[in-house]
């Protein structure tokens, strides 16, 4: 079995979302917020919400917002189709929303001030990730670790890694192709969807990927 | 009507239940999140908690608290809860605040406040603040917030109630103490203001393996309706909840009453008082004479520690009602959804971050919307079985005991940090 040089380091993390004082009604007054909150803020409305949000139509607070409090379906279909996956930047996905909305508003007056049946609480994300006594120094070792990480720290290792890295990878694709050198199998992983599964479902994916590599 | 035992609510220092291991959790929620807690108390060695509240019994603080303060124990931070003291008076005023935070209508009396500020006074000076990690829950005990001058604590405010509409004068009365607080946590992010310190967005849980919760034989369910004198065989639609206005009982009985002119059903309002909540008997005074000619309903006035035939009576429903007016979080809410039961409850509060209108239960706004999705339901079982499955998942996934800890753990860790 293929042994990596550098070991693949497992780390727990968790977030707790802090509310923030802005709380734009209109979707003039969204655009205008997401175009001046912080990175953390944008995070927290879009990575990390990917993460808890199984039970409403769209993953992306904003998009759901526009759906469920301004009854613009439209628009939240928009919204809800900006893919994190194509971001390794924070900025780059904030012009994106605020170029989608406001691309939508042009010409729609009435729906720029028209006011949202509840606020838009911006919010942000706070971060604590912890090294865990885990490590992997082969594909066996990294899938008994993969079955071990609660779902916040899979989400951690394989979603939020796309900013950390600046790569639109995840950390463990990111470690094979580097370590293992096995690129056909890191492209594999990172094509599990995380939009359309929950995050037990994406470790499933994971471990089924890497299953059949294992003895190699 | 059926009417139980009316129980006197007594007055008691905090009794911790005997809890069970971290690890018999694993089997509920994976020892992933086991193992992750541990790793996160790991990095808190040698700190120490307090926690302050209002009662020892009865309500969804209390009942979180003793289930939360053996597991702090367990994972290495020593906690000591304390429950303030005060007289009928006392909790009068703190029920009135209550009120007034959620908006119902408020009586201005300046001598409350003296009587409300006296009385916290008296028990900041025979306790002790000497823990890392101080925290207060409610307003009831808001002023002991000034016991932290020349001491290093973090100190926490965990507001449980509804504070989105709250009554001006009450609000900037009490809103001094808590900006002196480090931190502060809300169920819900409408319940927020602008307020100097960091508010966090925390749901509060339930334990999944407490006697409120946890699985039963179905003999015993049996038992406990036929002791009631229940008809097991026809649908059973129940409220449990205090006998409080703010759940509105009264609203639940003509909502009943709307959906037995078209299908057979029986109504369980069951609940207890606690004892910081003097209203309690005139509220159910009133629900008596509402339910008076109705052999159907049954009113349970049930005793504090009435955990396991509360949990029966939820496994019996066909369908769980809760018709708050406000709602800070509604934990009966979540303890249904966990049995997976059909879940009707008021948009208000915390409610919305559990149920998800035909996602995981139904949401309704007035009594004729509460009784038309009671009737939908009762003729349409497979959609509410659906419905309890979601919603089950949900609580797994958000809310129970074990979120609550590593929650606690969370902010005490980010506030080491932000000190450093």
């Amino acid at each position: 079995m293929k042994q990596a040089k550098e070991p693949f380091q497992f780390v727990a993390a968790s977030y707790l979302i802090c509310i923030g004082h802005d709380r734009p009604t209109t979707l003039r007054d969204l655009s205008q917020g997401i175009a001046k909150v912080s990175e953390a803020s944008i995070f927290c409305h879009t990575f990390h919400s990917l993460s808890m949000h199984h039970y409403t139509s769209y993953s992306s607070d904003f998009a759901q917002w526009a759906m469920a409090a301004c009854n613009e379906h439209e628009l939240a279909e928009r919204l809800g189709g900006i893919d994190v996956r194509q971001f390794v930047a924070i900025e780059d996905l904030r012009s994106a929303l605020v170029h989608t909305i406001d691309s939508y508003l042009h010409g729609r007056p009435r729906s720029s001030d028209r006011p949202a049946f509840e606020p838009f609480y911006f919010s942000e994300t706070r971060e604590i990730a912890l090294p865990l006594e885990m490590r992997a120094l082969n594909l066996t070792e990294l899938s008994e670790g993969i079955r071990r990480l609660s779902v916040q720290s899979l989400h951690f290792h394989f979603v939020n890694s796309r900013l950390r890295l600046h790569l639109r990878t995840n950390d463990f694709s990111h470690w094979i192709e580097r370590e293992l050198g096995f690129p056909e199998l890191a492209a594999r992983i990172d094509r599990v969807d995380f939009y359309t599964n929950t995050l037990q479902g994406v470790r499933d994916g994971i471990l089924e990927c890497i299953r059949p590599w294992i003895n190699r | 009507m059926y009417s139980a035992l009316d129980q006197p609510m007594s007055s008691q220092a905090p009794v911790q239940t005997s809890v069970p291991p971290l690890k018999d959790y694993a089997s509920i929620v994976g020892q992933p999140e086991i193992d992750e807690l541990w790793a996160l108390a790991k990095s808190l060695k040698n700190r120490t908690v307090k926690m302050v509240n209002s009662t020892a019994v009865g309500g969804g603080v209390a009942e979180i608290l003793n289930r939360a303060v053996p597991l702090f124990q367990e994972v290495g931070l020593p906690t000591q809860w304390d429950v303030i003291t005060g007289g009928e008076a006392f909790f009068s005023v703190t029920k009135a605040f209550h009120n007034a935070l959620h908006g119902l209508a408020y009586e201005d009396r300046p001598e409350w406040f003296d009587l409300f500020l006296a009385t916290n006074e008296e028990n900041r000076k025979r306790m002790e603040f000497g823990e890392s990690f101080v925290v207060i829950h409610d307003p009831q005990p808001l002023p002991l917030v000034r016991a932290r001058e020349g001491k290093h604590s973090h100190w926490i405010w965990r507001c449980h109630i509804d504070l989105s509409q709250p009554n001006e004068r009450v609000w900037e009365f009490l809103r001094p103490f808590v900006e002196k607080f480090d931190a502060s946590m809300f169920s819900s992010a409408a319940f927020t203001h602008a307020l100097p310190i960091p508010q966090y967005l925390i749901a509060p849980t339930i334990d999944p393996l407490a006697d409120k919760n946890r699985e039963l034989e179905p003999e015993f369910v049996r038992s406990v309706v036929d002791k009631f004198g229940i008809d097991a065989s026809r649908p059973i639609v129940s409220q449990i909840s205090r006998f409080d206005r703010l759940k509105d009982p009264l609203g639940v009985i003509q909502a009943y009453k709307m959906v037995k002119k078209y299908q057979d059903c029986q109504l369980v309002l069951a609940g207890g008082g606690a004892t910081d909540d003097p209203e309690g008997s005139v509220v159910y005074a009133e629900v008596q004479e509402a339910a008076r000619d109705d052999s159907d309903i049954f009113l349970l006035n049930l005793p504090p520690w009435s955990h396991l035939e509360i949990n029966a009576l939820q496994r019996a429903s066909t369908i769980v009602v809760q018709k708050s007016l406000r709602e800070g979080f509604g934990l009966t809410v979540t303890e249904a959804l966990w049995k997976k039961k059909p879940v009707v409850a008021s948009a208000v509060g915390g409610i919305f971050r559990q149920v998800f209108h035909k996602l995981t239960g139904m949401l309704v706004h007035s009594v004729e919307g509460c009784a038309y999705q009671i009737r939908y339901l009762l003729s349409n079982p497979a959609l509410a079985q659906r419905l309890g499955e979601a919603g089950h998942d949900h609580v797994k996934e958000n809310f129970l005991i074990t979120h609550t800890i590593r929650n606690y753990l969370l902010l005490f860790w980010l506030l080491e940090r932000n000190r450093q």
